[in-house]
């Protein structure tokens, strides 16, 4: 019987690794997953088959509840919401582990009363440790990006004083509980300092900073469930952990990658605290910004025959995709050449503007990476930013006193003519100026994006 | 754990950790809003571990709630994810 189930992990595992890899092409993505799904069922079923009848109607009654709250979840949640949805699940995730960590450290030295062996030893408080900092972590992330705490950077000062002392406690408490392992106390205070270094590490980091920390958490939970099946001696946790792992550790990397910026500065917050002071408003030049109306935007867009729309987060926030979408059909219809320019970090989350845009209906092949449009801004005629901000800053690339300088970002100002759907002169998260709405070419177009761009449509077809 | 069982699991965690990094490196960005909520789901997989630690005998058990806990956790993880990550593929669509 156990080699049938060892055999179900197996396939479960192949199927998780054809699954991602199906999931790396638009064409096979949507299968990939199905393919994944069946493994994750067939790891399911094995592991049913494998307990005893006894608990079957626990198991299913818990089963039960958690695909209803997971579909209702999946049905119910916009777009927009997907990445407060991610570091929800991460959390989850995380919290899942350690509870079964936990558990299964329990039912060892409590109830049964028998040693654990020190590989053991270790990988539950792995376990609880990097379970604990995914949950409260994940957690504060969702708030953050929900709204119900304040997106901005947390500060205080002895802040990461405080984290290094309690890491280093961590350490010493996994010590202790490595030489008396009957004794349960020590392992529940790691869990707690875990719980309190989650909150505190992800506290000081900023709104837009997300996409990285929603990445790192995702790899920490996969951590966590690697952590948990050395636990457990079973090697679907571990492949499947290591799997998801890997796949957060490579996404941190690209974000950070493309805010030219190291992990550990992300890591350690408060970026964008500094200059929003007094300070940088004060030394830079005073930058004029033109401002165009409606119906004289809308006699631009109709005079162009190339047109590239930059979407920010601020598209999402207004809910704009959907008019976005009409306006680009229209401009198509006109003879437009219509194409949509991805920062890799625009949104909260790496790849939100696909997602958002790709509801809307907009075809995927419109979609284009930042390396492979940058060069084309040069012979387009019109530009149109909507909600981004520090991403098409030139200061990035001109100014090297700049908090942003160094970051890849659009070429946007090499356009012939640039205009910005902008609710305010608002500074962006960086908290610095935009010398892009200063130039020459540049028009701002004010207004919440979505009741302007149905105004712009409508003008547009009067035409 | 023996240590020979330990050296085993150690194989599994690094080529799996190595074969995870070459193929998350060739997913394009496009996709990867769907990856990643794709492999939330998969990190679910300590749903396996959840059902186990559900199997304990006795209802007032540490071991037991907290496995009940874990698996209702990990199954709104597998569902919900799996579901929302079709959801958001389909829409993904070539005019």
């Amino acid at each position: 019987m156990n080699i049938i189930i060892q055999i179900s992990y197996l396939v479960a595992s192949v199927l998780f690794i054809i699954g991602i890899k199906m999931l790396g092409r638009t064409k096979t993505a949507r299968k990939g997953n199905i393919v994944s799904s069946v493994g994750m069922f067939i790891a399911i079923l094995a592991t049913v088959i494998q307990v005893e009848a006894i608990s079957l109607i626990d198991i299913f009654i818990c089963i039960l509840i958690g695909s209803v709250i997971g579909i209702i979840i999946a049905i119910k949640v916009q777009m927009t919401k997907i990445p407060e949805m991610v570091a929800l699940f991460n959390g989850f995730g995380g919290l899942a582990s350690l509870s079964v960590a936990f558990s299964d450290f329990w039912f060892n030295t409590q109830i049964r009363g028998v040693d654990v062996d020190m590989i053991t030893g270790i990988s539950v408080a792995l376990s609880i440790l990097i379970g604990g900092i995914t949950f409260t972590g994940s957690l504060v992330a969702f708030m953050k990006l929900n709204g119900s705490i304040s997106g901005r950077a947390i500060v205080f000062s002895g802040q990461h004083l405080i984290n290094l002392i309690l890491l280093l406690l961590a350490i010493a408490i996994t010590v202790f509980a490595l030489t008396d392992f009957a004794n349960p106390t020590y392992i529940i205070v790691l869990g707690v300092i875990a719980l309190a270094l989650g909150l505190l590490v992800v506290i000081p980091i900023g709104g837009a900073d997300m996409p990285v920390v929603i990445s790192l958490l995702n790899s920490y939970s996969g951590m966590a469930a690697c952590a948990t099946g050395f636990v457990l001696n079973n090697n679907v946790l571990i492949v499947s952990g290591a799997l998801v792992g890997a796949s957060g550790i490579i996404l941190t990397q690209i974000m950070c990658k493309a805010m030219n910026r190291s992990l550990a500065n992300v890591l350690l917050g408060g970026f964008g605290q500094t200059s929003a002071g007094g300070a940088a408003a004060a030394d830079g030049p005073q930058i004029v910004v033109k401002e165009v109306g409606v119906e004289e935007a809308a006699q631009i867009f109709d005079s162009v025959s190339s047109l590239i729309i930059v979407p920010g987060y601020g598209m999402a926030v207004a809910q704009a995709q959907h008019t976005i979408r009409e306006l680009s059909e229209l401009c198509e219809k006109k003879g437009i050449n219509v194409r949509f320019a991805i920062h890799p970090v625009a949104g909260r989350m790496p790849g939100h503007m696909n997602v958002l845009l790709a509801e809307a209906n907009v075809s995927y092949d419109k979609l284009i990476e930042m390396d492979e449009i940058n060069d084309d801004f040069a012979n387009t005629d019109l530009v149109f930013v909507v909600g981004a901000n520090d991403v098409v800053n030139p200061a990035a690339k001109t100014n090297p006193s700049s908090p942003i300088f160094g970051m890849p970002v659009l070429n946007v100002e090499k356009a012939q003519t640039v205009i910005v759907s902008k609710r305010s002169m608002g500074k962006g998260y960086a908290g610095i100026e935009n010398e892009l709405f200063g130039a020459d070419n540049c028009l701002m177009l004010f207004g919440d994006a979505k009741q302007t761009i149905t105004k712009l449509v409508g003008e547009i077809k009067e035409l | 754990m023996s240590a020979e069982s330990f050296i085993i699991l150690l194989y599994i965690l690094i080529l799996a950790s190595y074969l995870g990094f070459e193929l998350i490196n060739k997913v394009p960005p496009t996709l990867h809003t769907p990856l990643m909520s794709g492999s939330n789901a998969i990190s679910g997989i300590a749903i396996v571990g959840a059902i186990i630690a559900c199997n304990e005998l006795g209802y007032f058990t540490v071991s037991k709630w907290l496995g009940m806990l874990a698996l209702m956790l990990a199954t709104i993880n597998v569902v919900g994810g799996y579901a929302v990550t079709d959801r958001m593929l389909k829409m993904f669509k070539k005019k």
